[in-house]
């Protein structure tokens, strides 16, 4: 099991658009993998349950990934949140 | 129209602004109803699963269907809002409760599926987050979808006609993407807001829209002549001839002002010979921001944190205040944002403060004066503001300063505030900028004295000009008196431009007269380079400044100089 931690810095937190994205990042890894903020736990294979959790730029999260890909999955993940979510737009 | 319909006024919210006027086009969503019908045995329940999936993927062809057509238009305006749509569709959680009511309540896919879907809209109508809230439109037109096909009954292609108003409850994300946004002059809509689908497409499109009208809109019936002033928020039905005639003038201003705003939005404010002014704006809240971007302001020249403190119960904590501070820090980027800590007192009242009431508030315990004496109160914004000051470009600010040693308390303030934060190794901007209000005539005359503390002025006119004047500009009797260009004014202006600049102290503008074309060039003329103003003025003085010169400025406010009274100050600037 890899876990680590985000503070997400885009202005917005996790929208609709990156949250598309990311369903379907994960999606392509057979290991179950979650997003955890505060005391709630997700998986992230749901839009529902993201934005559920209603994520905002300041947040800290971390994500949880488990099974046999985990290291792929890991390093992917990582690089979604550091290309769109951890970066504050400086637009 | 064949019958005589009296004239009505709607209000509601204004969320893409501009002026329409036309006929009505009603849309009434039809609510699904539950069948009631209860399945029988495992077989039914199983058959009821496979109408569910078999529903999903119809709807999912359908979206992607529609996600080719909008490639086949060569646009992808929405393609995000169906993309996510096929999320929402093929949910594990929508089809995980799904399945779970059809199994363990028995019943149908199509019973159980309207069950799910109402209580993930009202799950998300009850979120904090406006945007969040928003989505509920957007679960609710995935359910809608799936249902269609569980119910067999086939989608309905509307004809709209040319330059219609629509009104309708709230236009769903999938109707908003099939709208033929040519032929819709304008919307109108029972719920919704800012962050409805309807609300964004229409501020993109220049459509002007009005949100949350509420049950009114009823009334409006299809081929209703329809006054809609999505500034305002409001919505005119049927009203007279000289209405129609003053909307139509409004509309005809409004398409001036958006294409002075198109046409210097990515213009540099600089002079004719050459000299760049900064443009800045005033705001209130972190949305605020877009308004910002879109009319070309630079940076923010005064937020106002009052918000954060009124209308409520409690003071805001540290960390809310931080999260109100960070989100702006977030939004703005790199550029510079001004932050004026507390003005409360006067005539923004929290109650919970158990501030009392006084003879004259304008005088009395207001701004620093509150925050030097309830250091509480002031140390948690200090904190909470340097704290954030690490995500953005921030500037700090002090109200109503009068005197040299109130800046020194406030600054002392803030300098065991930063000891603080750096014993327990919170990072904060080390080089964050503090400057004062000038506000007080006091603060005004001896701006010299006030140079040597500071990192900048700011120079409040409202404040100033009645505190100079003596007069309250809420009292009718004696808000004639009430004008930024008094002859006194603008001496005291005057002085502290030329003592800022003869000690090398930045100085801005954040009053209404920053914001009034008539007083940029003698502005321009006195020395000021930094306007803050509302976002909206930022074209208008943007337009100034890009036709005079400062040779033109200077003679303007040496010419004043001669002339005795508010009026003749005014007559020439309007002349000349």
């Amino acid at each position: 099991m890899i876990s680590k931690d985000y503070t997400i810095l885009a202005p917005e937190g996790i929208h609709a658009r990156p949250a598309t994205a990311l369903v379907r990042l994960v999606k392509k890894f057979k290991s179950g993998i979650s997003l955890q903020k505060g005391e709630k736990t997700i998986q992230l294979n749901s839009m529902l349950n993201i934005l559920a959790l209603s994520t905002k730029g300041g947040d800290q999260v971390s994500v949880l990934i488990d099974g046999e890909d985990e290291e792929e999955a890991a390093s992917a993940i990582d690089v979604f949140f550091t290309e769109h979510l951890t970066t504050p737009d400086h637009t | 129209m064949t019958t005589t319909k009296e004239s009505t006024r709607i209000e509601g919210i204004g969320v893409s602004p501009g002026i329409a006027l036309g006929q009505a086009f009603v849309i009434r969503r039809e609510a699904a109803v539950a069948t009631g019908i209860r399945v029988n045995n495992a077989m039914e329940v199983a058959d009821e699963i496979g109408y569910f999936d078999k529903a999903v993927s119809r709807s999912v062809a359908e979206v992607e269907a529609l996600i080719a057509e909008l490639a086949n238009r060569g646009t992808d305006d929405g393609l995000d809002i169906l993309e996510t749509q096929i999320e929402f569709l093929t949910d594990p959680q929508l089809r995980g409760d799904t399945v779970q009511k059809i199994e363990q309540e028995l019943k149908t896919a199509h019973d159980a599926l309207m069950e799910v879907t109402d209580a993930l809209v009202q799950l998300f109508l009850r979120m904090d987050d406006a945007y969040m809230q928003a989505r509920h439109a957007d679960i609710r037109d995935a359910g809608d979808r799936i249902l269609r096909h569980l119910s067999g009954s086939p989608h309905t292609q509307r004809v709209y006609p040319q330059g219609c108003i629509i009104i309708a409850d709230d236009l769903s994300p999938s109707d908003t993407i099939a709208l033929d946004l040519t032929l819709v002059a304008g919307f109108a809509t029972q719920t919704g807001g800012r962050m409805s689908h309807a609300a964004i497409v229409a501020k993109a499109r220049g459509i002007p829209a009005v949100a949350g009208c509420g049950t009114a809109l009823n009334g409006v019936d299809d081929g209703d002549f329809v006054v809609l002033d999505g500034l305002a928020g409001q919505v005119l039905v049927c009203p007279d001839a000289e209405t129609i005639g003053i909307y139509r003038e409004k509309q005809a201003h409004f398409a001036e002002q958006m294409a002075l705003l198109r046409s210097l939005r990515d213009l540099p404010a600089v002079t004719g010979d050459g000299c760049a002014v900064e443009l800045l704006a005033n705001i209130s809240e972190p949305d605020d921001l877009d308004q910002v971007i879109e009319n070309g302001g630079e940076g923010v020249g005064l937020l106002r944190t009052e918000l954060l403190f009124m209308g409520r119960d409690a003071l805001p904590d540290e960390d809310e205040q931080f999260a109100f501070y960070q989100e702006i820090a977030l939004k703005a980027g790199k550029r510079p944002v001004t932050i004026r800590t507390i003005d409360i007192g006067g005539d923004k009242e929290a109650p919970y403060l158990g501030l009392p009431k006084e003879e004259n508030p304008f005088l009395g315990y207001r701004a620093i004066r509150i925050c030097l004496d309830r250091t509480d109160i002031f140390k948690t914004q200090l904190r909470a503001i340097l704290r954030a000051s690490a995500f953005g470009n921030f500037k700090i600010m002090f109200p109503m300063i009068g005197s040299v040693q109130e800046v020194r308390a406030a600054k002392a303030m803030m300098q065991q505030v930063r000891v603080e934060l750096e014993n327990d190794g919170i990072a904060f901007d080390a080089g964050m900028q503090a400057g004062i209000m000038i506000e007080i005539p006091a603060a005004a005359v001896i701006a010299d004295l006030l140079a040597k503390e500071v990192d900048f002025f700011s120079i409040g006119t409202n404040d100033l000009i009645q505190y100079t004047l003596a007069v309250d500009r809420m009292n009718d009797q004696v808000a004639p008196l009430y004008d930024g260009f008094h002859p006194a004014v603008l001496r005291l202006i005057a002085r502290v431009i030329e003592e800022a600049n003869r000690a090398g102290v930045p100085v801005s503008m954040c009053g209404e007269l920053a914001g009034d074309p008539l007083a940029t060039r003698l502005l321009l003329g006195m020395g000021l380079r930094a306007f803050s103003m509302s976002a909206v003025s930022i074209p208008w003085i943007k337009q100034q400044v890009r036709e005079t010169t400062l040779a033109d400025a200077q003679y303007v406010f040496e010419a004043i100089r001669g002339l005795d009274t508010a009026g003749e100050i005014r007559d020439f600037c309007k002349n000349n």
